[in-house]
């Protein structure tokens, strides 16, 4: 094989050439699985512990639907578990109702979908995709996943201590998060909340930082912009919004954590506690759910665009036909993320803000669908007349079109803000962002997984429990979250803990029970999933080399891809990545690895031009050995 | 297995810098969205009212004078370094850190005068901010002068040179950025008394 060397200078690579051939990294036990520097291996990690906290979460949920869905109850059978939580009437405490909300949240939001998704698949599918043995600094990603780990730590603990987690909301708005004596949640678990995290924000940034640079300065040859699967375009954007807005969290959590502890008053003025004035004057809590929202609302985008990027490579594959539309989805994506930093205000429409000011802010949100429904008129034109494959990936990826189309159709509504202010701290905001961000962005991660588990562990998941999986849950999320749109229309406020003293929502009650019924099936068919997940580690069927016959470098790695993943040279580059039912092509998929001079028959007029300019642009002739 | 010889149109080489440098970059991005946060917050939280007017302590002017002035030793000790002539580089780097510390020392007297002034960090968030704002530019100057000693000690070991520029360029990057955000601080203060 011709040794052209990789540009990448050399202090990145992992050793020299000679040792990039022969890779076997010959660690032990602690650096080949524990404190590796291997994406591959980062990826698994964030993987497995998103999944462990994935579970956590929809526990919590599953225990909070009980108490909403059978008020009277008893919950007695569940001490074992929750202890002094339940009251000695059989009830939840009524604050650890609030801790249970606040949880569910932030674990599902920051610990699932952000750490969980991107740090899975911008770990595993960046160096992969774009053609490189690892991420820029390997380092740093090791330490991206360490600092998860002891965040995940530190907010795994607050839940063992005596006066119980953070309780304040997901959103830790002050004065509520900001006075220890405003209630349990806020005192130590309050605290532990800001270091967990803190150290999150931490990892995040490491992590951007690395993917990042990873996708602009160590693409392969030929690999240029216009050519990267547009997983690689989400998981790029999604790095850039969290390196602009994370660090804005990390400035509005200082100032909570000064107020707190040290006595400041940024956010905090004239409160009166059993009729006393606390020394704190001057602040404003709308402050903080300014800065909260400059990072809140690029947030749900940081969930929601790597889940969009790996439904668009999935959607492609199994409908086998090019992408619809592929600059069209990169210039979404851009303009989702430029949006998503001037919309924040729509979260606050009732602070007593600025009317004209609201309008501005409507103006803007509205402005979002524009570019997000050219994303789903993009993926339903890819399906349009595909050859498609019912696989359980392509399942999930058309589950999230779904989601994310009903999902959105309800910002809408709520981006007036004439309407938010009947709809505002609802079970309508429930519904929308959980269609929308939750389940979509949980639809891509899973469709993730199924598509690219060969790849991780060199074995299939079963499909048939694949499409079992996927109709329980498709069906499950809409049974939970459809009828909360009657019920947050009807003015039932969110994260109350009980609603039978109000006579109005009475007639809800057959609704919310079945809701939760709806959630608790939900909840368990993700079982059907772990099964699959872990009995196909070991047992599944062994995957072939491209099981789904996709175009990208990925697929062009040995079985289990070492440390380096390319056993000889990194692959070049030679079209984009979605030459699916090419025309006169002798398969209905040409990887991107093969070169235009060795598809004369598929090759459209400008192609054949690009061979000529490439040939003499460069003066030199690659010669390559191809083996058959 | 068949091996055959082909002759196929090489790809362009795609775009590429210094990894390192280049997160350097990313990193100095997030530092700056940090200030931003917090100058916006200032802004946002002034114009509700309800704000302690108070001077700026007038050693200020001379520490931002300091620490433009280390910028210039910076900028010297790169020149060196680039010639190749390790003992200035040497003495540049380290009147590069003893200017840092010069800057520090100066920025304390100024909570010092603060104080004197009773702007307190507890109290009107118009004095707060100022702490927060000074106090965290303060620690980022801090790990900016370990850097420099980092690189000075590689330079003493002679592994800084034209041969070698990454680690000096880096560290200059992060100097002069370090510099300007001060000046934009400083200013953006003295403006939104
Ligand atoms: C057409 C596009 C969208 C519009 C116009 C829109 C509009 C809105 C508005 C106005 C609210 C505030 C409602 C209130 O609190 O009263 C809201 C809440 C929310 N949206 Fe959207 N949205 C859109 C898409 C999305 C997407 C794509 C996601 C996530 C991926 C998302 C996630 C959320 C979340 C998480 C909340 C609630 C946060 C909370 O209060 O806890 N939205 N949306
Ligand atoms: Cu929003």
């Amino acid at each position: 094989m011709a040794t052209i060397d990789t540009h990448i200078p050399a202090d990145v690579q992992h050793g020299d050439h000679e040792h990039d051939h022969e890779h076997e990294h010959h660690g032990n036990f602690w650096t080949n699985y524990i404190f590796s520097q291997d994406h591959k291996v980062i990826a698994k990690q964030f993987l497995i512990t998103g999944m462990a906290w994935a579970l956590i979460g929809g526990t919590l949920s599953v225990i909070f639907r009980l108490q909403l869905g059978f008020p009277d109850a008893n919950l007695e059978w569940l001490r074992p578990l929750l202890g002094g939580w339940i009251t000695d009437q059989g009830k939840i405490d009524t604050e650890f109702y609030l801790a249970l909300v606040t949880m569910h949240g932030t674990i599902m939001v920051f610990f699932v979908l952000t750490a969980g998704l991107s740090g899975t698949f911008s770990n595993f599918l960046i160096p992969l995709q774009v053609g490189a043995r690892d991420m820029a600094s390997g380092f740093m990603n090791m330490l991206s996943y360490w600092f998860f780990f002891l965040s995940s730590a530190v907010m795994f603990t607050s839940f063992f201590i005596s006066t119980g987690p953070a309780s304040g909301g997901w959103t830790a708005y002050p004065p509520l998060s900001a006075l220890p004596q405003a209630m349990d949640g806020s005192g130590l678990g309050m605290t532990l909340w800001l270091v967990a995290m803190a150290l999150f924000i931490v990892s995040t940034l490491l992590g951007g930082i690395n993917y990042i640079t990873t996708v602009i300065n160590m693409r392969t040859q030929g690999m240029s912009f216009t050519r990267l699967p547009l997983t690689i375009w989400a998981f790029f954007f999604t790095a850039i919004i969290g390196l602009l807005s994370f660090p804005v969290l990390f400035g509005a959590a200082l100032l909570l954590i000064f107020d707190r502890s040290f006595g400041t008053s940024f956010y905090l003025s004239d409160i009166f506690i059993g009729g006393e004035a606390l020394p704190h004057v001057g602040g404003s809590p709308i402050l903080f759910q300014h800065l909260f929202w400059f990072l809140g609302h690029p947030e749900v985008y940081i969930v929601l665009l790597p889940a969009l990027g790996i439904t668009s490579e999935i959607i492609a594959t199994n409908s086998r036909k090019p992408i619809f539309g592929y600059k069209a989805m990169v210039g979404s994506m851009l303009f989702i993320a430029i949006l998503s930093f001037v919309v924040w205000a729509h979260h606050m429409f009732v602070t007593g803000m600025n009317p004209f000011l609201g309008s501005i802010f409507t103006l803007l949100t509205l402005i979002i669908a524009v570019p997000s429904a050219v994303k789903i008129f993009n993926y339903v034109t890819t399906l349009w007349q595909g050859n498609i494959r019912f696989t359980s990936a392509m399942l999930f990826s058309i589950g999230l079109v779904s989601f994310f189309l009903t999902g959105g159709i309800t910002g809408l509504f709520l981006g007036n803000s004439a309407v938010d202010i009947q709809l505002h701290d609802t079970y309508f905001v429930v519904a929308h962002f959980h269609l929308v961000m939750g389940s979509a962005s949980f639809f891509g991660m899973i469709a993730g997984i199924y598509h690219w588990f060969p790849k991780m562990f060199g074995r299939m998941m079963d499909e048939r429990l694949g499409s079992i999986h996927f109709w329980v849950t498709f069906l499950g999320v809409y049974f939970v979250f459809f009828p909360m749109h009657y019920i947050g229309i009807a003015g039932f406020p969110r994260r109350y803990y009980s609603w039978t003293n109000f006579e109005t929502f009475s007639s809800f009650a057959d609704l919310n029970m079945l809701v939760s019924i709806a959630a608790i099936i939900t909840l368990s068919a993700q079982f059907i999933f772990l099964f699959n997940f872990f009995y196909s580690i070991f047992r599944g069927k062994l995957a072939p080399a491209n099981p789904w016959g996709a175009t990208t470098l990925e697929w062009t790695t040995p079985r289990h891809p070492k440390h380096g993943n390319w056993p000889g040279e990194i692959p070049h580059v030679y079209r984009w990545p979605y030459d699916y039912s090419k025309p006169g092509a002798k398969e209905d998929y040409i990887p991107q690895t093969i070169p235009y001079s060795e598809t004369p028959e598929s090759n459209l007029p400008h192609e054949n031009e690009l061979i000529k300019l490439e040939m003499e642009g460069t003066g030199a002739i690659v010669v390559d050995e191809k083996k058959h | 297995m068949v091996s055959e010889m082909k002759i196929v149109e090489e790809p362009r080489k795609t775009l590429s810098m210094h990894p390192r440098k280049f997160g350097m970059w990313l990193f100095l991005g997030s530092v700056l969205m940090l200030f931003a946060s917090w100058t916006s917050a200032y802004i946002v939280r002034r114009a509700e009212g309800n704000w302690l007017y108070f001077e700026l302590p007038n050693i200020f002017r001379w520490t931002s004078l300091v620490i433009l002035a280390s910028s210039i030793t910076m900028q010297m000790a790169y020149r060196s370094a680039r010639r190749n002539q390790l003992s200035q580089l040497k003495n540049w780097m380290m009147a590069t850190a003893i200017l840092g510390l010069v800057f520090l020392a100066g920025q304390w007297m100024g909570w010092a005068d603060l104080v004197r002034n009773s702007v307190y960090f507890i109290g009107n968030p118009a004095g707060s901010f100022v702490y927060v704002i000074t106090g965290f530019h303060g620690l980022h100057l801090i790990s900016a002068i370990i850097y420099v000693l980092i690189v000075l000690k590689s330079s003493f070991k002679g592994k800084i040179g034209p041969a070698n520029m990454a680690p000096i360029e880096m560290c200059a990057t992060y100097w002069h950025f370090l510099g300007a955000l001060w000046i934009y601080l400083f200013v953006f203060l003295t403006i939104n008394r």
